[in-house]
């Protein structure tokens, strides 16, 4: 088997048994991405001389008996949102196409901690606002399970390269679904953590108090490792960064004695029938495992996508402020007044959906809609934490589908923002409530499209629900992986 | 205009935006200080870059929940921050990191002093928030140069009631709530530097009415003098404005201060939506009972109730006392030469705010960066008191204790300064004097005996201050009648 199609877990260890070098690794890596990113399109900057720089350093540490970091030598891809030291971090808006951060983000630091090796930084859809990948201002990634369809969004980079094997790991982030959809519809592994389990130091902020980094991969082993790299406190620089160690994934030989909770709310219209289809049987996989399977009720869930769109369109509309021409990115016309600056910065800098997001959160904080919107759909949030609480009295996972489709055409939803927002339907709660969640693949459509499962667990259960997700993979034999 | 005065009531409230001392700026790391080279004081996180984030300085906070206590307000244990939404230059985030809705101190008052009175103003709130950086308008350069070294400074903003009724009455207020930042040591307030500034509200009502008029706003008015002249400039605006039938409207002006006029920057149609909404970057945050109350018990005794105790305690008069206990560090030398309670209060406070304060005026220095102790000082004055040394004399001791570190026993010693008090000794110097002084013997037998106190004089200053003056006019009064 070629390098670049093996696991993380691999890799590390043939890494450590020296039965081959990182720079072997990252040659291999480097070579495939060569050879996929035509079709793929996955990455907006591949470094390579960076990459086998830091993989000949890892060989350097090992010849010299040096003890080498748990990534050591293995490549990670990182949505281009997440700031890296001296290379392009362009949110894939032409506002950030020239910005180099003079600052690492606070995952990218615990990356070159670990040894790992970053080969570039992967597209997405401008400022993590989409659903599809297509809202890039420089290109559309496919999904390579069928190159004419999106990977979802946002972060479809992050779930192309690693589906398409051009890397074992990536990091992408999580604001209402942007990890996890893109894992369900390329058929990978893909974590979005409990709120304040991972720094959000250096990420570019789209919604503050949703967003969160997470991880990438094919296997749930190799979900686990990375995360484990990535999450920890980093209360000197994110005030919202919770106390929190991850202990790795709970070993599980069976499922006896857990309880599986179906929210009949996340089954209902708009899921299609072949996706409930396969949850439900990967369901009927669990209980065989030995779970016991209960219904719950989540009666606020029809409200959350609605609540989702206000708290993160207000927070974007005031994190996304600062992009004024005048400290750095795109900068329009310099000769008018101060407002010519600003209107044609941010006229010209900003893609379509970001605009469109802007002027709704700008619109939700106004004087006078306050109360009606931002202010209510905070209530909402409360109530929906309320109602997972309740659920996880009665249940210790949760398990729905990940998306309500399988991968759509590019270009299906492009002029339908409400209707690409309703792929969110199933992912956003997990955010507005501060859980967390993975997605792992369950099969595919009668297309041969990917379908995720999506599971969600009380705040700070990853080991739980990683282990719930590793038994269930053992039991399926593994996850299929595309061939290309 | 003093018709004017006497028809209409100026009614005055101020937001005080005070810059704290803390060693770092409210959000990041930078060093928090005035004066540096331009954009050296400033890191990604001040100045706004993608993906950084703001980490709250909780020295800010104890400062704040300090200058609350000293105010008498009450204490919020839980609060937040919010975003103020704006667009500017020299705000890089193009939004402030303030408080909205819950202040960490609310409901107050200060009592301050004007003629002589006691008169008690409200404090609404205290609340923190970042400052902006600063825009620099160059000749060399066409457009506006932005200096970030100002960003994230923490401030307070101390908002007042409506509750003042003169420009005088203001401009004690601003003084008063200067003061008690300097006593607490939680800001610089060098107004020359920005670092205490006033935005003034005005309003004027005819006398006896109970309704307020409408209220102008003057922004960033930064002295005790410009606060004074604003208002006695906007007062007199506004009642000429309603004698000639007009009305006044909600506005924004400018008070320009050297050319003592100010003019409308927005009305209350421009006003701005600062879409205020909670900071999600940082978490509701909890100060215990305990660090509360531990922050109360710190609040040191202020200059108001500072200067009604002297007055009460130690029979000072207001104006003496006032002027003492103005100044943190010579109140506190004083309170512990008090505390030695050696000698006459009264005594030790006419040398405090006479020579001692114009020494330390005349060299600008404080008190504490002196050799001069309380112990010292008190030991002079006892020395004046048990009559070893006049007060002539003394002032030489006291310039000698502020030149190098000495005991006035000492001094004395050393300069021969001790008081002569045996007639014997004296006797020459009187002879000489009445010897000498021919008119004023010669008045002084014409009936004007008031020269009694001038050839005493003589006789001090040719004993180099050393002889007894009581001693001496006994002495004068004798021989002059044998003549």
């Amino acid at each position: 088997m070629e390098l670049y199609r093996k696991s993380a877990c691999e890799l590390a260890s043939m890494l450590r048994a020296k039965e081959v070098s990182a720079k072997e690794i990252t040659q291999s890596v480097l070579a495939r991405i060569e050879q996929t990113e035509p079709s793929v399109d996955a990455f907006l900057s591949v470094n390579a001389e960076n990459a086998l720089q830091q993989a000949e350093k890892v060989d350097a540490k090992i010849a010299a008996g040096e003890t080498i970091g748990a990534l050591a030598g293995i490549p990670v891809a990182v949505k281009d949102n997440i700031c890296t030291k001296g290379t392009a971090t362009t949110c894939a808006s032409k506002m950030l196409e020239n910005f180099v951060p003079p600052y690492d983000a606070t995952v990218v630091e615990k990356l070159a901690a670990a040894d790992a090796v970053i080969p570039g930084k992967v597209n997405m859809d401008e400022f993590a606002m989409g659903g599809s990948c297509e809202n890039s201002a420089f290109k559309a990634t496919k999904n390579p399970w069928d190159l004419a369809r999106v990977p979802g969004g946002s972060s479809g980079g992050s779930a192309a390269c690693v589906a398409a094997c051009e890397v074992p790991l990536s990091l992408g982030s999580d604001t209402g679904g942007s990890v996890r959809c893109p894992a369900g519809l390329c058929g990978i592994v893909g974590l979005k953590p409990t709120y304040g389990a991972v720094s959000r130091f250096g990420l570019v902020a789209f919604a503050s108090s949703l967003d969160q980094i997470g991880p990438f991969a094919r296997t749930v082993d190799d979900t686990a490792l990375l995360f484990s790299v990535i999450s920890g406190q980093d209360a000197g620089r994110d005030a919202t960064s919770k106390p929190y160690t991850f202990s790795g994934l709970e070993k599980m030989e069976s499922l006896n004695g857990l309880r599986v909770g179906i929210p009949k709310e996340y089954y209902g219209e708009g899921v299609a029938a072949d996706v409930k289809e396969a949850v439900l049987k990967a369901v009927e996989q669990l209980r065989g495992l030995g779970a016991q399977v209960v219904e719950v009720s989540l009666p606020s869930t029809p409200y959350a996508l609605s609540a989702y769109y206000i708290i993160s369109s207000a927070e974007a509309s005031s994190n996304l402020s600062r992009y004024d021409g005048v400290k750095y990115g795109y900068s329009g016309k310099r000769d008018g007044t101060l407002n010519d600056l600003y209107l044609s910065t941010r006229t010209e800098g900003f893609g379509m959906e970001v605009k469109r997001r802007i002027m709704l959160g700008t619109y939700v904080l106004s004087s006078g809609y306050y109360d009606a919107y931002y202010k209510r759909a905070k209530m909402l949030q409360r109530l929906i934490g309320e109602e997972f609480d309740k659920a996880f009295a009665q249940c210790d996972v949760l398990v729905t589908p990940t998306t309500p489709t399988t991968a759509f055409r590019l270009g299906e939803k492009t002029n339908d923002p409400l209707a690409m927002y309703a792929s969110d339907i199933c992912t956003t709660t997990a955010n507005i409530a501060g859980l967390p969640g993975v997605s792992v693949p369950c099969g595919f459509d009668s297309q041969g499209l990917p379908i995720g499962m999506q599971l969600l667990g009380p705040k700070w259960s990853e080991s739980k629900l990683l282990g719930v997700a590793k038994c269930y993979e053992t039991a399926v034999g593994g996850f299929a992986v595309k061939e290309m | 205009m003093s018709a004017l005065n006497e028809k209409y009531e100026v009614i005055v409230g101020l937001e005080i935006h005070a810059e704290l001392s803390t060693k770092t700026k409210i959000f990041c790391g930078c060093k928090n200080a005035f004066g540096a080279e331009v954009n050296t004081l400033c890191c990604p996180v001040c100045m706004g870059m993608p993906g950084t984030l703001p980490v709250l300085n909780r020295q800010v906070v104890d400062y704040a929940v300090t200058m609350g206590h000293a105010l008498g307000c009450s204490i919020n244990r839980v609060s937040k921050n919010d975003r103020k939404n704006y667009y500017y230059p020299d705000l890089p985030k193009a939004y402030q990191i303030s408080q909205f809705d819950v202040p960490l101190c609310e409901n107050g008052s200060l009592d301050i002093l004007v003629n002589g009175e006691v008169k008690r103003i409200g404090i609404t709130r205290i609340h923190i928030e970042e400052d902006a950086g600063k825009l620099i308008h160059d000749d060399s350069f066409a457009g506006s140069l932005v200096d970030f070294n100002r960003c994230g400074v923490p401030l307070i903003e101390i908002v007042s009631e409506p509750d003042m009724r003169s420009a005088e009455e203001a401009k004690a207020y601003m003084e008063a709530i200067t003061n008690i930042l300097l006593y607490l040591g939680i800001s610089d307030a060098k107004m020359q530097e920005g670092s205490v500034r006033a935005d003034v509200n005005v309003s004027v009502r005819p006398k006896g009415s109970a309704e307020f008029g409408t209220r102008t706003e003057m922004k960033n008015v930064n002295s005790f003098g410009a606060v004074y002249r604003a208002i006695q400039y906007e007062a007199n605006r506004q009642m000429e404005e309603l004698e000639k039938g007009g009305v006044i409207e909600q506005e924004t002006r400018r008070w320009d201060d050297a050319k003592g006029v100010n003019f409308v920057l927005r009305t209350k149609e421009d006003a701005q939506d600062y879409r205020y909404f909670p900071e999600p970057d940082l978490l509701t945050f909890v100060l215990s009972e305990e660090h509360v109350q531990k922050l109360k018990e710190s609040v040191p005794e202020l200059p108001v109730a500072k200067t009604l105790r002297y007055v009460k305690e130690f029979g000072l008069n207001q104006a003496d006392a006032e002027l003492l206990a103005s100044s943190k560090q010579r109140s506190a030398f004083f309170d512990a030469c008090v505390a030695f309670n050696r000698c006459d209060k009264k005594a030790l406070s006419n040398w405090m705010i006479g020579d001692v304060a114009r020494i330390l005026n005349e060299r600008r220095i404080e008190i504490d960066e002196t050799y001069l102790t309380p112990e010292k000082l008190t030991a002079m004055v006892e020395l004046i008191e048990n009559k070893t040394i006049s007060n002539t004399a003394a002032k030489t001791v006291l310039e000698e204790m502020f030149a190098r570190d000495c005991r006035p026993k000492d001094v004395v010693e050393e300069k021969g300064l001790a008081q002569v008090s045996d007639t014997g000794a004296l006797a020459a110097i009187v002879k000489d004097v009445l010897a000498s002084q021919t008119k004023a013997v010669e008045d002084y037998k014409n009936g004007k005996t008031n020269v009694l106190g001038f050839l005493v004089g003589q006789c001090m200053k040719a004993s180099k201050g050393q002889g007894n003056p009581a001693i001496l006019r006994e002495m004068m009064e004798q021989e002059i009648a044998k003549l």
